[in-house]
């Protein structure tokens, strides 16, 4: 028997996690990344209190949090080919300023 | 029997976590993710989610983390560097997400009463219901996310496409 | 006893069998390949070792376990070790959704299956799904420029037909009513050959379709371009040599045997004879309890029988046929099976 507390933490600690590696990283992927390690935390948390009320639409919103992951997963890793092609670089300190 | 499991995938989880944010290479920062996506999915069949433990292995770490690592694989990012710019993110981010992280624990731990607790008994809510509830009430819904993929590919399609 | 350590140690050794029966078949798997291309293309197999060479794979694992392990200088070492046993660890993993026979159960735990999950189906695809990862690690950590083709394009294949491999089973789930591999089997095993998902449940556009997908998801003929070795210098398997090869080809037969035994469960039947109820009382109880295991290692080593045909028979798809024969034709088929049969279910 774990208290709900002890998923909702976890899922907490994963968001603050995912906060941590945007600031921190400097590879524009790796930033990425960590906004899909976020969404997995509040994933987490849904499905907690799912199961806590019993109700099936915390599942169903999980189901399409993860569609739109996988949407904006895709556009944005498009977006990244696009930005390297033109910038030949992923480090995002050079990628700052509008001017190539 | 629950709680050593919970303990086990939670902290692989949080290990991951970390390791992810630790690594240099973006290759084992993604190996690192699709470990915590496993080990997350282990923790929703101990919700009861079956379905959904099982969509999050094929769709996020057999599909979107396949996506990045081909990604990472083509444009052959190497190493990260450290600039000051990273420093300056660490010296701020660090204790602003430090305090963060102590509100929320504090805020759910003194609500842990009055929440109960998870039982490892027969999932609550089976496919059945999970279906007919995503049919019917919620079809509406299901349709509009089905054309925002179709928009996502369209998207994807054309901001990857090399120039002519 | 503890009915939990009684489960867990029964479970341990439904394991410990599973495993060693799917590498032993994964050997002689190798075996039989050789053989049957040897007589297709009219000379004889391996047959010195042994009578009829059946002790040729103990010969040739042993002779890969003495190989020379070499590991190149500019590889990317973790990833070059993981990624052959991510591919042997997710082409064993299978085994353990997969019902051998009828349920059987001794104190309490059902011995013919390792677990009956509610979404076993599922979980099938969710490990063929991770186990591209062996393959896209294994071309792009080898740091050789033949590796990273072979492996990206075996990559783009393997999820291309991922999609039609799972839409050609939404049928087969619609007629069960459930994902649950046992429920699937069981609806199909009342009146013996007509009631198979293939015959009498119309499936046979959708088992045309699984087929073609599951050859080009084992990556093998006519769909082995990445691996063909007159075009890519054997692909994404390259650099690779001694245990780490042999794993990547065990790997490659474990998926061809997973591939089988899904494809007896869904659309033939499973363990369910043939000829239905009529010879029930035939023999006693210890040869009714094994008939269902004689009948599904039969229909199981018939696919593998077909596998090994079409490789010898076929030629081999160029990449470009490949990838509009998933996209542009298997596809919509798939999509237009599921409109049919869940047309025909709801106006039986």
């Amino acid at each position: 028997m774990v208290p709900i507390t002890y998923y909702l933490l976890l899922s907490a600690l994963l968001f603050v996690l995912g906060i941590v590696g945007f600031l921190i990283k400097r590879n524009l992927i790796t930033v990425f990344m960590s906004i899909e390690l976020m969404l997995n935390g509040v994933n987490l948390s849904f499905v907690a209190f799912s199961h806590m009320w019993g109700e099936v639409r915390g599942q169903i919103f999980v189901f399409f949090v993860m569609v739109v992951a996988a949407a904006e997963a895709a556009v944005g890793l498009a977006i990244i080919i696009a930005i390297f092609r033109s910038r030949k670089t992923l480090n995002v300190d050079s990628i700052d300023l509008m001017k190539l | 029997m629950h709680l050593i499991l919970f303990f086990i995938f939670g902290g692989l989880c949080v290990a991951a976590a970390v390791n992810m944010l630790l690594q240099r290479h973006p290759i084992d920062s993604a190996l690192s993710l699709i470990v915590v996506m496993s080990s997350l999915a282990v923790l929703y069949l101990l919700l009861g989610a079956e379905f959904l433990a099982v969509a999050q292995i094929i769709v996020y770490s057999g599909a979107i983390m396949v996506l990045f690592t081909f990604v990472v694989m083509l444009l052959n990012a190497g190493r990260e560097q450290r600039t000051y710019g990273s420093n300056a993110a660490k010296a701020v981010g660090f204790p602003a997400l430090a305090i963060l992280l102590a509100v929320l624990a504090v805020s759910l731990l003194s609500v842990e009463k009055k929440l109960g607790a998870a039982a490892l008994a027969n999932p609550i809510t089976g496919i059945e219901e999970l279906s007919r509830v995503l049919f019917r009430d919620l079809l509406l819904p299901f349709e509009v996310t089905s054309v925002l993929i179709l928009i996502a590919v369209l998207g994807a399609v054309a901001l990857a496409r090399k120039e002519e | 006893m503890n009915p939990l350590l009684v489960f867990f140690l029964l479970s341990l050794l439904k394991v410990a069998v599973l495993t060693v029966v799917m590498l032993m078949g994964v050997a002689y798997t190798v075996l039989l390949e050789r053989k049957l291309v040897g007589r297709i293309q009219n000379r004889w197999g391996p047959s010195r070792v042994g009578p009829f060479g059946l002790l040729q794979p103990l010969v040739d694992g042993a002779k890969l376990f003495f190989k020379e392990d070499t590991i190149p200088a500019s590889v990317y070492k973790p990833l070059y070790i993981l990624a052959p046993i991510i591919a042997l660890g997710c082409s064993l993993l299978s085994i353990g959704v997969i019902p051998f026979g009828p349920e059987l159960k001794f104190q309490g735990v059902d011995m013919f299956q390792i677990t009956d999950l509610n979404v076993g189906l599922l979980i099938i695809l969710g490990i063929t799904s991770v186990g591209i990862y062996g393959i896209a690690l294994a071309g792009w950590s080898s740091n050789n420029k033949y590796s990273l083709l072979g492996s990206l394009r075996s990559s783009a294949q393997l999820i291309s037909y991922e999609l039609a491999l799972g839409l050609s089973l939404v049928g087969v789930v619609l007629r069960a009513g459930s994902l649950s591999l046992r429920q699937i089997v069981n609806s199909q095993s009342a009146h013996g050959l007509i009631s198979w998902n293939l015959f009498g449940g119309f499936q046979c556009i959708a088992f045309f379709i699984y087929l073609m997908a599951a050859y080009a998801e084992t990556n093998r003929a006519p769909f082995d371009l990445p691996e063909a070795e007159s075009e890519l210098t054997a692909g994404y398997h390259t650099e690779y040599s001694s245990m780490k090869f042999a794993m990547f080809f065990m790997a490659e037969y474990g998926n061809m045997i997973t591939v089988s035994c899904v494809a007896t469960l869904l659309f033939l039947g499973g363990w369910s004879s043939p000829f239905g109820n009529t010879f029930d009382a035939f023999g006693g109880p210890v040869a009714q309890a094994i008939c269902p295991l004689f009948w599904f290692v039969l229909k199981v080593f018939s696919f593998l029988f077909l596998y090994v045909w079409v490789r010898g028979t076929l030629p081999r798809f160029r990449y470009d046929q490949l990838m509009r024969f998933g996209w542009s034709f298997l596809l919509p088929l798939a999509i237009l099976n599921i409109v049919a049969t869940s047309l025909w279910l709801t106006l039986r």
